[in-house]
């Protein structure tokens, strides 16, 4: 009875794969995933403002790219894709996090690396402030005459 | 401390302030567009008057394609008479100028249109696919337009009629 059994799991889970791939495949434009549209639009730079993003700013131009990229999603396009779309015909001033790669790389190492410089300066000039502090053996004086301390032994007590 | 370290401090904020005095001097709205030397986005717009324009059919002429809206005040209101003069002293020489219309209201489109006796198609960008296309970010913008169908120049703000001419004449001599 159990290989009846596994053909019947497998005949289950044929059909079930079968179901999700066909309903996959009959709708891909009905449903735009809104968390991928907002997720896109937050990435964009709306471009009549000042430091929004086309999901923030109620601006018109903001609601026509919404628009532009709800129907690029639509019409199957992935969210990388719809954001390359606007780089192509914006620049890669449209958006608001420059990418991690080429020239705009430096946006994001050259902060990183000063802030560690500046740790480790500090640091190291810490280190060497703290050490010139330390007493140092005092150089011996100019050499008293005894005559002179025993005179200053003798005055202490007497007082 | 040696003495010349001491000197570090001040010359860090040299590159800082040599940026900060770039960036100034900089127009923040002169983005180049990555749309100039490629081939002109398509577009088929229903005009406010006349037949529809596409841009297919206008292969083999400059096409001057002007970015405006009648709210775009004062800079689209000085640039309407120098586009009509510009088509009218050219549209003999296989020029085409076509207005786009963007965010606006279609009736006070119409009025502009009549308002400056605008001769060269008109036609409204209703859900800014065309604009969004073209990759614009303000009104007014021009695209200039070659014979090939590929953009050469873009021109942010109101265009004059040296603007025009400069831009359009080395186009019209390209056969």
């Amino acid at each position: 009875m159990r290989s009846r059994d596994l053909v019947a799991v497998v005949l289950l889970v044929a059909a079930l794969a079968f179901f999700v791939w066909s309903a996959r495949a009959q709708t891909p434009a009905a449903s735009v995933d809104e968390q991928d549209l907002h997720e896109i639009a937050a990435r964009l730079r709306c471009v009549v403002c000042q430091n929004l993003s086309v999901a923030d700013s109620p601006s018109e131009m903001a609601t026509q790219m919404r628009g532009v990229i709800r129907e690029r999603l639509a019409a199957g396009d992935r969210p990388e894709q719809v954001v390359q779309y606007f780089v192509d015909k914006y620049g890669e001033w449209i958006l608001l996090s420059p990418r991690r790669q080429g020239f705009t790389l430096l946006v994001w190492v050259v902060p990183a690396v000063a802030a560690l410089g500046g740790v480790v300066l500090a640091g190291w000039l810490i280190v060497r402030w703290s050490r010139r502090r330390e007493p140092r053996p005092s150089p011996p004086g100019p050499a008293v005459d005894p005559a002179m301390s025993e005179r200053i032994r003798r005055e202490m007590e007497s007082s | 401390m040696k003495r010349w370290l001491v000197w570090l401090i001040p010359l860090a904020a040299v590159p800082v302030l040599a940026l900060l005095a770039y960036g100034f001097r900089v127009n923040p709205r002169d983005v180049p567009s990555p749309l100039v030397g490629r081939p002109a986005p398509a577009f088929r717009l229903e005009a406010y008057d006349g037949p529809p324009v596409a841009l297919e059919a206008l292969r083999g002429k400059v096409v001057v394609v002007n970015f405006w809206a009648s709210w775009c005040y004062p800079a689209c209101y000085e640039e309407a008479p120098a586009l009509e003069r510009g088509w009218g002293a050219y549209r003999d020489r296989d020029v085409v100028v076509v207005g786009v219309d963007i965010q606006d209201k279609r009736e006070a489109g119409r009025k502009f249109i009549k308002d400056f006796r605008l001769s060269f198609p008109n036609a409204p960008d209703p859900a800014g696919k065309v604009s969004i296309d073209y990759g614009v970010y303000g009104v007014p913008e021009t695209f200039f337009i070659d014979r090939a169908g590929r953009i050469r120049a873009k021109h942010v703000g109101a265009v004059t009629d040296e603007v025009f001419r400069a831009r359009v004449e080395p186009l019209v001599a390209e056969k």
